[in-house]
């Protein structure tokens, strides 16, 4: 028998009985679209936050006061607290050979005002080298001047919310504010960057990290931000940072060194199970299908007892018989898991419509794991009434029993 | 060519054995056109399922073509009924979904045929049956004589040696009743071996040859 005429026959049976094929398509779709859709919201989960990761700057590590780790070597001395990190500890890092930039960070909060508008302001006091490490875009104006770190010279970037409140639609460049009691001239303003984790950078001020110490009367940086020439200088970063802190702090380990590659890494890594899961739990849901399919395959072949009968009067032989029924099987599941992956690519096209922001899309392996599952589950039920019918005796089988 | 030797068979039945067949033994020739007779349940269907390959001994050989059939696999014997034997049943058999058309194909499709031999042999069919103009009606849109003419090419599809007729007017009126009598004899005519389940006498009559069955006993003539 050839295969097309199989697949042919089997399409006429199940054409045959319309409501019942009709009721295993949609348990099959009904399992592959969810397969593919709750792994597309997993993935979509992932990417949203390597994607926010990532804003935050690549081959980042973060420098902070205070240790974390314990290393069981000496234990610690009594009452020590840890020294504050400062602007020369920064600056001490920027001659690392694998250190691109550095990034001095102090963080603080001031009252803001522009004649009579007021508010209260988040204000950074950082240098240049802020922009380039995390991915800062100006909308008008410049950035914090390059040059010496120690200058305190009264200029502030604004963001953008910060600049709606204290200016409106007037034009902010060169104009004057106030931050706590000093005065700074506005020279730049930034583009809106989007939720990104960690700070919101709309709602905020930047000044020289000089300006800030002056401004808050304090040295202590809240942490530094230093970026590594390539993945691959991360771990010799590190240690450059450990030694060179080390080295300046009297011989403690008194700081943290995160390093924003293994963080990404290891959410990557959870979320990815996550998804693997998800998308296993609702291949569950295929296996329920396959049970249906046999169900209704094994009434089919009680019903088409006489067919299968006279199939074996006509000559057909056991395996041509099962192959018959097990094409019908097959082709629920086929068609069933087509359909399903149609539905789900188009809500998950849909959910991508309604929320832009949200990255939904479904891992290549989604789709051809749901489908592979299906068609397994579709043959392997399919096997017994396949079986059953082929074992039938013709005799009795053509007197209907 | 039909070569029956001392054939055994029998059912149980609720504890008791029915012997269907005992030592049944016959030669049917090539071309034959034999009348098998008796009341229900003396083993008449038995005997064709037997001759069929649908049904195998307890005891005895059946020769077929020469070839002793005990020898065959289950594989070997579909082979065998596929190629050679032709059955036309009291009820028809015809598979509802189907059109006319397709069910003739059917054994065709079943031994691989190519499918434009297929279209071929299948127009050929219907036109020898006179049912060109039924060849796309569905059997529930065809009358009971013409369903069984449909029954009748779908046997024929395979060019079988032998057709195997169990009561074939069983559920027609006299006159399409008639019809495909003439149309089984038509087959006889051009050398195919025709065995005849009836309870009638006047089919009985026209046969070449008689078998009575009582009891499981198949008895020559009469
Ligand atoms: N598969 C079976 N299981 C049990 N008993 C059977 C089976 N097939 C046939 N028999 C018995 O064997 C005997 C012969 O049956 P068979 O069908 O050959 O009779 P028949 O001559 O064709 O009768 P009818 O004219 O009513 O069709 C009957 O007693 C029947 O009950
Ligand atoms: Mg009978």
């Amino acid at each position: 028998m050839r295969t097309a005429d199989l697949f042919g026959f089997g399409l006429k049976a199940l054409g045959g009985a319309r409501l019942r094929t009709a009721l295993m398509l949609l348990a099959m779709t009904i399992g592959v679209a969810a397969v593919v859709m709750l792994t597309a919201l997993g993935e979509g989960a992932r990417r949203y936050v390597v994607e926010s990761f990532s804003d935050l700057g690549t081959h980042l590590l973060i420098v902070l006061p205070g240790r974390s780790e314990t290393t069981g070597a000496a234990p610690p001395i009594m009452g020590e607290t840890p020294r504050d990190l400062t602007l020369d500890d920064a600056l001490a890092l920027a001659r690392g050979r694998d250190v691109e930039f550095v990034a001095p960070l102090m963080i603080g909060s001031a009252p803001a005002s522009n004649g009579g508008r007021q508010r209260d302001l988040t204000v950074i006091g950082s240098t240049w080298e802020l922009l380039p490490v995390r991915h800062l875009r100006l909308r008008q104006g410049g950035f914090l001047p390059k040059g010496d770190a120690d200058r305190a010279s009264p200029v502030v970037v604004l963001g953008e919310k910060t600049l709606k409140e204290l200016f409106g639609n007037q034009s902010p460049l060169g104009a004057w504010i106030r931050l706590g009691d000093r005065r700074f001239r506005v020279i730049g303003v930034l583009e809106p960057l989007g939720q990104s984790v960690g700070t919101d950078f709309s709602d905020i001020a930047i000044i020289p990290v000089a300006s800030a110490q002056a401004l808050f009367n304090t040295s202590s940086l809240f942490r530094i931000l230093v970026q590594a020439k390539g993945r691959e200088a991360i771990p010799k970063a590190r240690e450059f940072i450990l030694d060179t802190i080390r080295a300046r702090h009297e011989g403690e380990d008194d700081v943290t060194v995160i390093a924003q590659d293994a963080l990404l890494s290891t959410f990557d890594g959870i979320l990815r199970a996550l998804t693997y899961t998800v998308g296993a739990i609702a291949a569950v849901s295929l296996a329920v299908a396959g049970i249906l399919i046999m169900n209704v395959m094994l009434v089919a072949v009680s019903q088409r007892t006489q067919e299968i009968g006279l199939l074996k009067a006509l000559g057909a032989t056991q395996p041509q018989v099962l192959g018959l029924f097990l094409a019908e099987s097959a082709l629920l599941s086929i068609l069933g898991a087509i359909s399903g992956v149609l539905v789900a690519q188009g809500v998950i096209w849909g959910v991508a419509r309604a929320y832009p922001a949200f990255p939904i899309a479904a891992p290549l392996w989604a789709p051809i794991a749901a489908v592979a599952v299906a068609i397994t589950s579709g043959l392997l039920f399919g096997w017994l009434p396949a079986r059953r019918a082929s074992r039938l005796d013709p005799v009795l089988a053509l007197a209907g029993g | 060519m039909i070569r029956l030797e001392a054939i055994d068979r029998s059912f149980q039945v609720g504890g008791e054995w029915v012997h269907a067949l005992r030592q049944v033994s016959l030669e049917i020739p090539a071309g034959d056109y034999v009348a098998i007779m008796g009341p229900s349940g003396s083993g008449k269907s038995t005997l064709l399922n037997m001759i069929g390959l649908l049904d195998r001994p307890d005891r005895g050989r059946y020769l077929l073509g020469g070839i002793d059939t005990a020898g065959l696999s289950e594989e070997g014997r579909a082979d065998l009924r596929r190629d050679k034997i032709g059955f036309v049943f009291q009820s028809f058999h015809l598979i509802p979904r189907l059109t006319a058309a397709e069910n003739v194909e059917l054994p065709l499709v079943l031994a691989g045929i190519d499918p434009h031999e297929r279209k071929a042999r299948v127009a050929d069919l219907l036109r020898q049956l006179n049912l060109s103009d039924r060849a796309r009606h569905r059997p529930d849109q065809l009358s009971g004589g013409q369903r069984q003419r449909v029954a009748i090419a779908r046997a024929l599809a395979m060019r079988p040696a032998v057709l195997l007729a169990d009561e074939p007017t069983g559920n027609l009126d006299l006159t399409s009743g008639r019809e495909v009598v003439e149309t089984l004899e038509g087959m006889n005519e051009k050398g195919i071996s025709l065995l005849v389940v009836t309870h009638d006498p006047a089919i009985g009559g026209r046969a070449r040859r008689r078998i009575r069955m009582v009891d499981g006993l198949a008895e020559e003539g009469a």
